[in-house]
């Protein structure tokens, strides 16, 4: 993970946009424009057609995230933009690792670095298996780095998806900025 | 079974509302190509002229608009930027959407510098350009572009129409999106085969889209702690920009400030929104405003702002910039809140309401003490600055003579458009601005060029008034083909060139801040009278002081375009000046 300089925060945002074309690079230039990197992006459809969910991770000052996230908001198809500490949110990623088969014929101490590791295999091949980790960065990191000697082929890790931890609903979000709005 | 359902946070009731509303339909004809359904669409939002540039990607449109140019009139620029800056220039006057169309790849890339200088000063323009067909997208096509993803950054909203059926609603939204909330440019990209395809048309107005909340309802709680911090002020100070011209709140400004005896300065975009004659107007803010409301900002202890940015060029340096003050800021747009100065109170809200919500709860104040130090600070501009501006001791006029003087005869009644340089901060500070919608300038993106066609845009969009162009010798060699619109359309724009042969304002930051090493900023210039006359414009070039009086005599006398070349002191300097990243307080009178 990278590290936090001066007084920088992670922070997680998350953004309900219409699923149109472009509305990504919109996004990504307002980081951009900030010489702000993205250190991990989540795009997908919610549950409710039509409506995308981005997670975007990025290390900023607190004085400055406010700021940000008023100029996503302002994008005409941004519906609503939060932002959290790394403590407002419960956050997962997924990692797989591509290993050779033979490594687990030749030792039990893979099997082990596995069981200890809550990781799973999801496919075996006659030349290489696939195990997945679910867990913070820290986490799939780890695990790589204790399989490392055993020869990993591949290596991909997903980016931070998150659930907010405050109780509100966006769509209650919604209908009070409807309900404050003219239009 | 609570958590269950509140987990769910991305549930979004849909049927709070659809994606976007519109209206009844207003416009209906079948069997049309997507080009005739563009020049329909721009009739159904009452538009009566576009700037543009044709092109092979738009061609099919230039073709519709050949069987109703007898209902949209059509000027050819010589540069797709100053269709950009046209459409600027009469958006602003006109305070509805200016139109520019420009074909793909050049012609729309040539549209970006004004697409930008609307953006950063929330001027609503419409740009429509041509596109390869669809299925030479990404294909490195003759003439193709990415707009979209070049144009992202720089429009408010941006769309790519790739068949016939979408234009309509494209065009609506573009309408909706660029004029409502803060306004600002869209643009609108149309591949050659939806402006070839036959379909149903059918217009509908845009009311609304899900995504977008543009304006919001007057919040009375902020409305009543604005009012106690106001009422019970002791230095209260009112900073205007040009979201009270964009609102029309031009009488609610005057109303407050008579009420509850504010001090009101402007900025550079919100002048002409108060009369530069009202008592309590007392100058203008920023890098080369007015001494007393620079250095007073620092000494009131409420500071209200409406409809205005706190640009760095008005703040100077933020950590010594009202640090004393309350902060009282309205801005229909909820990202202004913050972001360069922290408030108390923020209403976000237009400005015109706002304003008619707080007017009731203010109470009748009068600030003698308070008044009478902007006088002072005025009488002490007056005497080392304006009144040496203003002294004919030199061997040619200088920059803020020529302005006094026009001023004087126009009796601050004409609009004048500006360019960038010392030109432009010379006849903002010396034009007695007494007429609303009087001022188009470029200002937050600083554009040379932006003058001239700005300037045509701004006659076309108010005939009835006289539209001066005051331009730099530098500026008006930017985009100075464009005379070739004011002759093709005689189109009455007065143009004044104060020309020093010098890019006076860099020239001005080299002496001052480069020790005088004088980098590139000496211009040979051609022979300016000769060129408007060539272009038929009848013109003439002023180099006595003498002659001047006379000579803006004829200018204004004119019935026609008139071009005015005065060669004007070449070493002048613009002062007061808070030299880039200084506080205000540190302002300089020489």
């Amino acid at each position: 993970m990278q590290p936090l300089e001066g007084n920088q925060q992670r922070y997680t945002i998350s953004i309900f946009t219409e699923d149109k074309v472009g509305l990504l690079s919109r996004i990504t230039a307002i980081f951009t424009r900030r010489k702000i990197n993205i250190d991990s992006l989540t795009v997908s459809e919610t549950e409710n057609r039509g409506i995308s969910r981005f997670t975007v991770v990025i290390r900023t000052t607190p004085d400055r995230i406010g700021v940000i996230v008023r100029q996503i908001e302002k994008q005409v198809e941004v519906l609503k933009a939060f932002y959290y500490t790394d403590d407002q949110v419960v956050y997962q990623e997924l990692a797989l690792y591509k290993l050779p088969t033979e490594v687990f014929a030749s030792s039990k101490a893979v099997e082990k670095i596995l069981r200890d590791n809550h990781a799973r295999v999801i496919t075996i091949e006659p030349e290489f298996i696939v195990i997945e980790k679910t867990g913070h960065e820290e986490e799939t990191t780890k695990l790589f780095n204790e399989l490392k000697p055993y020869g990993v082929l591949s290596f991909v890790r997903s980016g931070r998806i998150a659930i907010a931890k405050p109780m509100k609903l966006l769509k209650v979000h919604l209908q009070e900025l409807e309900n404050i709005s003219v239009f | 079974m609570r958590t269950l359902v509140q987990l769910d946070e991305a549930e979004l009731n849909t049927a709070i509302h659809s994606q976007n509303q519109m209206g009844p339909p207003i416009i209906e004809k079948k069997g049309i190509s997507g080009a005739e359904a563009v020049v329909l669409s721009l009739l159904a939002e009452g538009v009566e002229c576009v700037f543009g540039y044709p092109g092979g990607a738009i061609m099919p449109v230039y073709d519709a608009l050949y069987d109703y140019r007898d209902r949209l009139t059509h000027y050819l620029v010589r540069h797709e930027q100053g269709a950009a800056h046209a459409a600027q220039g009469y958006a602003r006057v006109k305070r509805r959407a200016g139109v520019c169309m420009a074909t793909s790849g050049p012609g729309a890339t040539n549209l970006i510098t004004g697409i930008a200088d609307a953006m950063i000063d929330s001027t609503p323009i419409v740009c429509i350009t041509g596109q390869v067909g669809k299925h030479l997208l990404g294909t490195d096509a003759f003439q193709e572009t990415d707009v979209i993803g070049i144009s992202m950054p720089i429009t408010k909203w941006n769309y790519q129409v790739t068949r016939a059926e979408e234009i309509p609603e494209a065009i609506a939204k573009a309408f909706y999106i660029a004029q409502s909330g803060r306004p600002g440019p869209v643009l609108i990209d149309i591949t050659k085969n939806a402006q070839t395809e036959i379909f149903d048309f059918q217009y509908r107005k845009c009311l609304k889209i899900r995504s977008y909340f543009p304006k919001r309802k007057v919040d009375m709680n902020a409305i009543q702690r604005a009012a106690e911090l106001l009422n019970n002020a002791q230095r209260p100070f009112m900073l205007i920009g040009q979201g009270v011209v964009l609102s029309g709140a031009q009488a609610e400004v005057q109303e407050v400030a008579e009420k509850a005896g504010i001090p009101v300065a402007s900025t550079l975009l919100g002048l002409s929104a108060m009369s530069v004659h009202h008592p309590q107007y007392v100058g203008y803010l920023g890098m080369h405003g007015n001494y007393g409301p620079n250095v007073l900002t620092n000494q009131c202890d409420v500071l209200f702002a409406v409809g205005m940015r706190f640009d760095d060029r008005v703040t100077g340096r933020l950590d010594c910039y009202a640090k004393q003050a309350k902060v009282i800021h309205i801005d229909i747009d909820p990202a202004e809140i913050d972001k360069n100065v922290k408030t108390e109170v923020a209403i976000i809200a237009d400005a015109k309401e706002a304003l008619q919500a707080l007017l009731p709860l203010l109470e009748v104040k009068r600030y003698p003490e308070w008044m009478a130090r902007f006088r002072e600070y005025n009488a002490i501009e007056y005497e080392k600055v304006i009144s040496k501006d203003f002294a004919p001791n030199t061997p040619l006029p200088k920059m803020a003579e020529v302005v006094h003087l026009l001023s004087q005869k126009t009796k601050g009644k004409a609009i004048i458009a500006t360019d960038v340089g010392q030109h432009q901060m010379m006849a903002t500070r010396y034009y007695e601005f007494d007429e609303p919608y009087s001022n188009v300038t470029s200002g937050g993106l600083g554009t040379m060029g932006f003058c001239l066609p700005a300037s045509i845009g701004a006659k076309i969009g108010r005939p009835d008034r006289e539209v001066i162009a005051i331009i730099g010798d530098g500026g008006f060699q930017m985009t100075m083909q464009e005379l070739g619109v004011i002759m093709q359309y005689h189109i009455p724009v007065k143009i004044i060139v104060m020309n020093n042969n010098y890019l006076g304002m860099v020239r001005q930051w080299q002496q001052l801040f480069f020790d005088r090493r004088y980098s590139n900023v000496d211009i040979q210039n051609p022979d300016f009278v000769k060129i408007a006359e060539a272009f038929g414009i009848p013109a003439r070039r002023v180099e006595k002081r003498e002659q001047l009086s006379q000579a803006l005599d004829e200018l204004l006398n004119s019935h026609s375009a008139y071009f005015l070349e005065v060669m004007v002191e070449k070493e002048d300097n613009v002062f007061p000046m808070v030299p880039a990243g200084t506080c205000i307080a540190d302002i300089r009178l020489e």
